[in-house]
């Protein structure tokens, strides 16, 4: 779907030959590939295919390779720049170890408890309002639209500093917020691209499966639950999956959500890793890949539905 | 496809409740007030922590902010203050190039990748998911990983590889010269893959019978990319700028991971400068004024390039 939307040259009677030559499996793989690319790579053995290869392992050198350091960082017994190589001379554990004595472990367990605490609160946020976007019409809606839309331009890095007191002092009910993970969590809850994306995606279910379940005395919370719900998993799990980077990759909202440094999330603990005297940069390395691991299994899980994400925010973006 | 949709949609919803019949109460209900049931978590979460901390920046940026003596009204002094200050000149300086080099470079890198990577082959499959990592990975990993591969003896990872090529050992990030410089790479390696996804969408949709019209009538290759792959690209380039400019103008987490804006305050940005200000100063009506004054550039811009993209459609 967003491939067409960003090709201004397609003609409408050029559909079939879309995907008779391109982009669908098969047949393209039967026919040669002389047209397949804009450069015109084939799979034939020859120069361009031998170029090809040595661009591509340069490529994964360059882009990789390197995350291949942070392993081999953590895991050698010599941490220091001087000893990063793509593979450790000798491996170790104890580098875990000592980041485990500094508590990165409970730095991790915060990270956890925001990530999905975080993650749960904005798509059942989020699902209400496209709900609501989506299969209701009512006074004001391109309004609250905008306003969803608003959020996104709203990031932590340009309200840092008023948002930091309204963390300490929420207005009417006056708690503190901070040195919780609420602090974290509620900023996060709602996210304009996940409003919109799932807004999108909801208005195109057809209206006759709605009718029907009403037709059956269907509520509404169970139309969204057991009706909508189902149907909208492919944008949920992008929804899911782009919310979740986006919050393990939080910096300054858990930095000025906490109270004490013992509130860090793993990703803002790596610099207090990085400061301490008494560990090497094997230790933070340590932490580093430990940081890392969880979005490195959701990507590799999920990589599908976020880069259908990542083109579809590109098209309606 | 979609509109059609829609339009069905919306049509079928005017009849809906007036078919159903129910009773009053009930049909006021779901009219009315139901969707803002639906409505209210989100817009609660949006008001408190997004929409009231930029009211309540925007009312704080007039006052002296002082913490047990009461505010103390100033009118433009803040703005007057930052706007003047040299450090805040600077930091202006450094995001608009740091803002400016990493889009287009990011663009250009995200393009080639692109290039390069285009096909359906599983193993071009397997490439582009191992190169997209930077793009998953965590701000604050990445700046560890390029801290340490920016080792300033020569035995650093980039430093060695320079030797490869025979130059010195340049301490990238410690040499005010080259800190920035040192940023802007780091910049353009996380964000390259990521355009290169939406340019290959982009490319995905290029008609193919275009490509064999243009060997039909024996154009090069560069004249094929100029005048065949580019204009179809265009639209996505188009998007990739205007996030990337959007983000560019408030980069924070990179510069303060990397370099914390030293050395010297040369890799000093608009955003770290104002944190240092708001949070290690406790200078809260200047730091506020600052953020201000982003967030109006950020608005004007987004509301600007909309304008000039819808123009552009209806042409």
């Amino acid at each position: 779907m967003s491939a067409p939307a960003l090709d201004p040259v397609r003609t409408p009677s050029s559909d079939e030959a879309v995907t008779s030559s391109g982009r669908t499996g098969k047949q393209a793989r039967a026919t040669p590939a002389r047209f397949d690319t804009a450069l015109g790579w084939n799979d034939r053995p020859g120069v361009s295919w031998v170029l090809r290869i040595l661009l591509c392992a340069l490529a994964l050198g360059i882009f990789a390779a390197p995350f291949l350091t942070i392993l081999s960082g953590a895991l050698s017994t010599h941490p220091s720049g001087s000893s990063l190589t793509f593979l450790p001379h000798d491996s170790t554990l104890l580098n875990f170890r000592v980041a485990g004595e500094r508590g990165i472990w409970d730095y991790f367990t915060n990270s956890l408890v925001i990530a999905g605490g975080g993650l749960l609160l904005q798509l059942v946020v989020c699902v209400l309002a496209a709900y609501a976007l989506a299969r209701h019409r009512f006074r004001g809606q391109a309004l609250i639209m905008t306003l969803f839309m608003l959020t996104m331009m709203l990031p932590e890095e340009v309200i840092a500093i008023p948002l930091s007191l309204v963390l300490g002092h929420v207005p009417v009910v006056g708690i503190d917020l901070k040195g919780t993970v609420w602090g974290v969590i509620l900023p996060l809850g709602a996210w304009g691209f996940s409003v919109m994306l799932l807004t999108e995606f909801m208005k195109d279910i057809p209206r006759e499966i709605e009718e029907a379940a009403r037709l059956d005395g269907v509520g509404e919370l169970r139309m969204l639950w057991q009706v909508v719900l189902p149907l909208c998993r492919p944008a949920l799990g992008v929804a899911g999956v782009l919310g979740f980077i986006m919050i393990w990759d939080q910096y300054l909202l858990p930095l000025i959500a906490a109270k004490d440094p013992t509130d860090y999330t793993v990703t803002v603990a790596l610099s207090i890793l990085r400061t301490d005297p008494e560990v090497g940069s094997g230790v933070v390395l340590a932490g580093a890949v430990i940081a890392l691991v969880p979005s490195l299994v959701v990507y590799l899980l999920l990589q599908r539905s976020l880069v259908a994400g990542i083109a579809a925010g590109a098209t309606k973006g | 496809m979609t509109a059609t949709t829609a339009t069905t949609a919306s049509a079928a919803s005017a009849v809906g409740p007036d078919r159903r019949g129910g009773p009053v109460g009930r049909f006021f209900r779901r009219k009315t007030v139901l969707p803002w049931l639906f409505l209210a978590p989100g817009l609660l979460l949006a008001l408190v922590f997004k929409f009231l901390p930029m009211g309540k920046g925007i009312w704080l940026s007039f006052f002296d902010v002082r913490p047990f003596l009461g505010d103390k009204w100033v009118g433009l002094d803040n703005y007057t203050r930052v706007l003047t200050d040299h450090r805040f000149q600077d930091a202006v300086g450094h995001t608009l190039l740091l803002g400016i080099g990493q889009s287009l470079g990011a663009i250009a890198v995200g393009f080639l990748l692109a290039l390069l990577l285009e096909g359906q082959a599983r193993s071009l499959k397997i490439i582009r998911t191992a190169v997209f990592l930077p793009v998953v990975t965590a701000t604050a990993v990445v700046g560890e990983l390029w801290r340490l591969m920016y080792y300033p003896t020569s035995d650093g990872l980039v430093n060695s590889a320079l030797g490869f090529l025979g130059l010195g050992p340049t301490p990238f990030l410690d040499n005010p010269d080259t800190a920035l410089w040192a940023t802007m790479v780091m910049g353009v390696w996380m964000a390259a893959p990521y355009n290169m996804v939406i340019i290959l969408a982009g490319l995905a949709g290029v008609d193919r019978t275009l490509y064999e019209a243009a060997a039909m009538d024996g154009v090069s290759l560069w004249q094929r990319l100029r005048y065949v792959t580019l204009p179809a690209i265009r639209p996505a380039v188009g998007i990739v700028l205007t996030l990337a400019a959007i983000r560019g103008l408030r980069v924070f987490t990179e510069v303060y991971v990397l370099t914390g804006g030293g050395p010297a305050g040369s890799t000093e940005v608009w955003m770290t400068r104002a944190y240092t200000l708001g949070f290690t100063r406790n200078d809260i009506g200047g730091a506020s004024a600052a953020s201000v004054v982003l967030l109006a550039v950020t608005l004007l811009l987004t509301v600007s390039v909309n304008y000039f993209r819808k123009r552009g459609d209806v042409r």
